[in-house]
Formats: structure tokens, sequence, C-alpha cells
């Protein structure tokens, strides 16, 4: 017996799919609407557009890998479906970045936690950016219609041990916590999300929305990088875009070249991605790349007394919000607490220090516990995010400077995950910062982490969360679309993604991302069809 | 005229650095040794880089170094063109005798380097009060880290092994 891969079947069945990097000529394409990136927005969008009988072409930079195509393998995984081999950097380097580069985007590699977005966060863009639309009951029918379409329900199976950490250590000091919802369908628990679903459980854009779209007639073009929108001589509209396709490889250039004339363009290459194209029609704009948010995580790691395979089951099943709502929203940073799965590769690259000491701790990786702070950037006014520019080359690079605000969260957050790992039994703690060391008791520990100097690579730094930078606002002036995602000056542009949030999220961002392209996808497709 | 030995040891501040690995690629390179393997990106001379720094990095004895050389060339044969441009700087710089010896703080050729000389100099850089060094740093534990973890070699030492019971499920 052998996994099936229904998507490979629906290619061979005859879908519209086109690669890139097979093409030996030219590509000149129509279609009704252009949907540039196949990620949580992209995805969501498709397939509304598509059932409603809209001609529909998805262009995609990554290649068209299904599930055949992922065997729980590191070392095949990030170069095939994360931007910059899971290795994209901020622009001093001191953060590491996790995004997909693949057809179905991020949702082909994340891992599965779905939150819908805190209702503190949607008051607060209604408050301070006029975006009333977006309030928490007109949201939640886009939030019950998103989980309804990704089997998006609590997960009835246990916490894997390294969950089971953070939960016992939450119950020890009596801080609040809860279990995490998943967009899983009759998933095995195996715990290799981030290599993509072997066996097509987790409900990802690639194997619903995407092959949702196909079946209705859509178009997918893989391996091709779009390189600017093709503004109309009245500079109010577009009439396409216009980039070059890739080669087998997936990063050197094909040679040939594609250019494809809509009727509406969607733009979904993701937070980073949608603000590049944008910078390099030189369609930008003040507002443009700014405001770009991370969640910037920081990370403790645990060694245990028991053996907990932090490698198998599900990761994220358990998450704490106490420090998210114990301050006002713009005070010193919240963040929320989750355990990410720890696999050999990222967690060698991850981890501080070198030689020996370094070595036995990963001898001791079925004993080790990794908890993660992600820090609530976008609110307090010292939290402005980053910005995505462009390198000569018109690749994007995002400078995001960490300033106090920030490390002061580090901090606080170093503290909590240290003293809930040993409340848990950890027999030692290392959080992660090049001068820190292996401690064996809470009092060592704490004394430690006061001392350590924050700074840029000393301290490590991470994010697979990236938001904003095509910020909805309430007035043209304000920001770069509005609460649907409608260009403010191009008649015929969407911004569809997680590029448009005017603030992190607060929580884990596809399930947000979901409900504001279901929402964006069913105006926009009364709008054509009207 | 500034020699190079003056730019490198005045120029010790911030982005100069790299400016100078510029004008210090290729002309008076540590000697090679005799490499047969072919790679994409890696030179001679950054394959014995490499060699010197894994069981270093690494805290090992015994390593596949051939392995590692190539999984570090594979990682950056996957990179952007604009971060493989920085990182031939980078290994331009180690590779050219005067950054070796005035920026890595290593005396002799890195065949030669002790363990603690490699192990000092890693301690330097990562600590370093410029960004730039420890941004170096960074990235030769990237690399070196990636090469062997993500090699299946490596994982029986860790106790790990992938879910036995869909791995043979998979094509
Ligand atoms: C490892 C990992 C784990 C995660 N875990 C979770 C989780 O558990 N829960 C959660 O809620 N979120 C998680 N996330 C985040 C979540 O998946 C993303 O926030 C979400 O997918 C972003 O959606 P998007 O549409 O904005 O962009 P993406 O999903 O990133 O899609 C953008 C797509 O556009 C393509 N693209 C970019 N530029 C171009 C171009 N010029 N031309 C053509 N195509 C282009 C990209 O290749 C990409 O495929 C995780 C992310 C990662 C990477």
């Amino acid at each position: 017996m052998s996994l099936p891969d229904p998507v490979a079947e629906g290619v061979a069945s005859g879908w519209r799919v086109l690669d890139g990097a097979a093409q030996t000529q030219d590509l000149q394409l129509t279609c009704d609407v252009l949907i540039i990136g196949t990620g949580a927005g992209g995805g969501m969008t498709a397939e509304v557009l598509a059932q409603a009988g809209l001609d529909v072409l998805m262009v995609e930079e990554g290649a068209l890998r299904t599930s055949r195509d992922f065997r729980l393998l590191e070392a095949k995984a990030y170069p095939e479906l994360y931007q910059e081999s899971a290795s994209r950097k901020t622009a001093d380097k001191a953060i590491n970045i996790l995004q997909g580069r693949t057809v179905g985007g991020s949702t082909t590699v994340n891992w599965t936690s779905a939150f819908r977005t805190p209702p503190d966060t949607l008051n607060w863009w209604g408050e301070r950016y006029g975006l009333k639309g977006l309030n928490p009951p007109a949201m939640a029918p886009w939030f019950d219609m998103a989980e309804a379409r990704l089997g998006i329900a609590d997960w009835q199976t246990d916490p894997n041990p390294n969950n089971s950490v953070l939960e016992r250590g939450c119950q020890a000091l009596g801080l609040k916590h809860g279990r995490i919802r998943r967009n899983v369908r009759g998933c095995w628990n195996l715990g290799y999300c981030g290599m993509g679903c072997a066996t097509n459980a987790k409900q990802s854009m690639l194997v619903t929305t995407i092959p949702g779209a196909l079946q209705h007639k859509a178009g997918l073009l893989s391996r091709a990088r779009v390189e600017r929108l093709l503004p109309a001589a009245d500079g109010k509209s577009l009439l396409g875009a216009e980039g070059r396709l890739l080669a087998a490889d997936g990063h050197s250039l094909n040679g040939r070249q594609f250019s494809i004339k809509a009727r509406h363009v969607v733009l979904a290459a993701g937070a980073i991605g949608s603000p590049a194209i944008l910078l390099r029609s030189e369609l930008g704009g003040g507002q443009v790349g700014k405001r770009t948010f991370l969640h910037p995580v920081v990370i403790s790691g645990a060694v245990m007394p028991q053996r907990i395979e932090p490698y198998n089951g599900a990761p994220q099943t358990v998450y704490s919000d106490h420090f998210m709502h114990t301050q006002p929203l713009d005070g010193p940073l919240g963040y929320k607490l989750e355990v990410p799965p720890v696999h050999p590769l990222l967690m060698g690259v991850t981890l501080s220090g070198f030689g020996q000491e370094t070595t036995s701790l990963m001898q001791q990786l079925p004993h080790l516990n990794v908890m993660l702070a992600l820090l609530r950037d976008g609110f307090h006014p010292d939290s402005q995010g980053g910005q995505v520019r462009l390198r000569k080359d018109g690749s994007p690079e995002l400078d995001y400077p960490l300033n106090d605000v920030l490390w002061d969260g580090v901090r606080r957050s170093w503290l909590t995950m240290a003293e809930l790992q040993f409340a848990a039994g950890a027999r030692q703690v290392l959080v992660l910062h090049e001068q820190a060391s292996l401690q064996s008791s809470w009092q060592a520990t704490r004394e430690q982490i006061m001392q350590l100097p924050l700074k840029p690579l000393l301290a490590r730094v991470v994010s697979a969360h990236v938001m904003g930078g095509v910020a909805m606002s309430s007035q043209p002036e304000q920001g770069v679309v509005d609460e649907y995602g409608r260009h403010w000056q191009l008649r015929n542009l969407s911004v569809i993604d997680g590029s448009v949030f005017p603030t992190s999220i607060g929580a884990n961002p596809q399930l947000s991302i979901y409900a504001f392209a279901l929402r964006a996808a069913h105006q926009l497709r009364d709008a054509l069809k009207a | 005229m500034i020699t190079r030995r003056q730019l490198i040891k005045t120029g010790m501040a911030g982005s100069v650095v790299l400016l100078a690995a510029g004008f210090l690629a290729a002309p008076q390179p540590d000697l090679p040794t005799a490499s047969q393997d072919h790679h994409v990106f890696l030179q001679a001379g950054d394959e014995q880089i490499i060699r010197s720094l894994a069981p270093v990095m690494l805290g090992m004895a015994g390593l596949p170094l051939p392995d590692i050389v190539r999984g570090v060339d594979v990682a950056i044969r996957n990179l952007l063109p604009a971060v493989q441009q920085e990182l031939r700087q980078l290994f331009d710089l180690l590779g050219n005798r005067w950054g070796r010896r005035w920026l890595a703080g290593v005396h002799g050729p890195w065949v030669q380097a002790t363990p603690d000389d490699l192990a000092a100099f890693l301690r330097r850089w990562q600590q370093s009060p410029l960004l730039l060094l420890r941004s170096g740093y960074q990235a030769l534990h990237a690399l070196i880290n990636a090469a062997w973890f993500g090699n299946p070699a490596s994982w029986a030492a860790l106790g790990y092994q992938q879910p036995q019971q869909v791995m043979g499920l998979l094509p």
C-alpha cells in the first residue's frame, strides 16, 4: 500500500496546470482574475471566484509539490518548500523568518494551529484605524465559513509530551492555558507538518481550495515569478502582470517570460512578497512595505527527565494567552506561549552555542522540550515593525530593527518560559542566547536571564508569522487598501493576504487570513458578476 | 597609499569589513589542500575552512567531512544570489591570509590551526561587539549545523528516527 495523492491524480485527470520550468516559449495568457500567490489568501480567493464561474488564473513562484514529494526530510523540504531555504533573514540578520514558497504557500508547511483573530485586535482596528466593518460579530460568519471549509475543530487526541510540558507548567503556576484547534481531517498525529503533510490530513490550500478552484476550470502556473504589475495608460487601473519563468531547480531563470492580461488582479504573494511586487512596479506610495510585523519569537529549551520525543506528535496543541491579556494592548508587549515541533536540522541551526556542550544537548534530543514566546508587535507606540525594501537585484529584504520595547518583552518572556519549564519538572533549562548556559534551577536561570545583554545576534529571534506592509485603512491617505483589500488608487487591484493587517494579529495568523480572504473574495465576486 | 594590512587594521568597524572583503578577495589565498570533490559554490580554500571548523563547531571527531562540505555547498546553492554574494565575501575574507590573521585571529593556515585556535576564533566572532562579525559566525554556524543535522548519518547519535509507521508507505 502506498499513500494516495489526490492532487497528483487531479493533475493527471487534466486540470489546467502549467509548470513554468517546462515552457520552451514565452507565455501570453488572459483571464478574468489573475491571482498572484497561492497561500492562505490566494487559495481562498481562487476557490470562491472559480466557483462563481469566473475565469481564474493562479500564478505561483514556488513549484507544485504534492504529498508524494513530502518525505519527512528537512534537508529536502526546506530548499523545496520555503522562501530562501527556510533561512530568510531580516536586514541585520537578527531574525530568521520561515515562510512558504510552493503551491499552497505557507499553508503547505504550517503547523496547523487555528485561532480566530482576538476580539481585542479587531476592536483596536476599529478604534485606531476606523476599520469598523471588521468587528467581532461581523467577522464571526467568515470564521465559521473558513472553519467549516478547512475542518478546523478541537483536536481530540492528547497533546504530545512536548506540549504537555506547557500544560503542566501552567497548571503548576496557575496560568490560564488552553488546547489549540487545528485544520486537519484524519490526522495521523505524526508531527511533520512543517515538511509538507505526507498523508494529506492537513487542510492546507494545496489540498482544499486550490483543487476546488482547479475543478472549476481555474488555471495554475507554477515556477513563475511575477516581477511587476502593468498599469494602464490612465494610471488608475492595471492591464495585468508580467514576470519570469523559473528553471527546474526552482531558483535560476529558465529564460522565458510570461505576461498575463486580466480584468482584475489579486495580489496574494504574502507579507514581504506583496509589498515587493508593488515596489518593483513603482506603485509603492509612501506606505507600502512599512509596518511589517513578525510576532518575534524567542525560545527556551529544557531537558526533561523523561523521554518526550518532541519530534513525534501534532505540534502546537497547547497554548497560554495568560500574558496577552494581563496588560493593556498598547502597553509592554504581550506574548503568547506555544510549543513547536522539534527536528534535528532546525534545532541544530537554532540552538545557541557551539562545540561539545551544545552537541551533548543535541544528543538529548528525545528529552528536549522547546517553548516559544510570540511577542505581539504593532500596538505599542514604539513597536512600528519593519520595512520591506528592494535590493539592487529587485529581491525583497525586511529591515526590522530590534528595539527596547521588544527586548523588554524578550526578557520577560524568557523568565516566564524558564519558570514554566522548571515547574513542569525540567532538569535543566537554556534560554537561546549566545551567552546563556544550561542552568539547573529556576533561581540560577532567573539570575542569568537578568544578566544577558539584549543584542541582535546574541539572543536567538525567529518568526513564522509575517504580517502587514500593505495596510488596510479607512481613509486613502492612511493605508494602501480598504477593508476589502481594494487598492485605494487602482480600481481593479485587490490585495488579499497577510500583508493587509495594520498590526500583528496577536495569534497565529492563518485563520485571520482565511476569514478576511473569504469576506474580500465574496465582495469581489459580487462586484465582478454585477 | 593605504596598504591592505592597514586597511584591515583600521577598517574594523561596521560595514567597512565587508567592503574590505571585496578588496581582499582572491589575490593571496592560503594554499588549498588537494580536493577531489567538485563543488558548485565552494572553492578549494573554502572547503578547507569548513573541514577545519566543522569538528570544532560540532564538538565531534570522526565526522564525515566530505559529506559536510557537500551539504554546505548544496545549502548555499539554494540561497538567493544576493546572499550567496555575501557568503562569497565571507569565505574570501577568511581564505585570505590577512583576513584570517587580522580579522579571524588565526595565525597559521586553516589546515594547521589547532582546535583551540579554531574555538577561540569562533568564540571571538560569536561574542564580537561588531554585528558583522557576529553575523559571520552565525552564517558558519547555520551552514555547518544544517549540513550535519540534515544528514541522516547524524541521527543515531541523537536518538532520533523518522516515524516508522509511515516511512514504509511513502513512494
Ligand atoms: C513553518 C510555518 C509554520 C506556521 N504555523 C502556523 C500555524 O500553526 N498557525 C497559523 O495560523 N499560522 C502558521 N504559520 C503562518 C501562516 O501559514 C501564514 O501566516 C499564512 O499562510 C500567510 O498567508 P499569505 O496568503 O499571506 O502568504 P503565504 O501563505 O506565504 O503565500 C504567499 C505565496 O505567494 C508566493 N509568492 C511570493 N512572491 C511571489 C511572486 N513574485 N510571484 C508569484 N508568487 C509569489 C509565495 O511563493 C507563496 O507561495 C506558519 C508559517 C510557517 C512558515
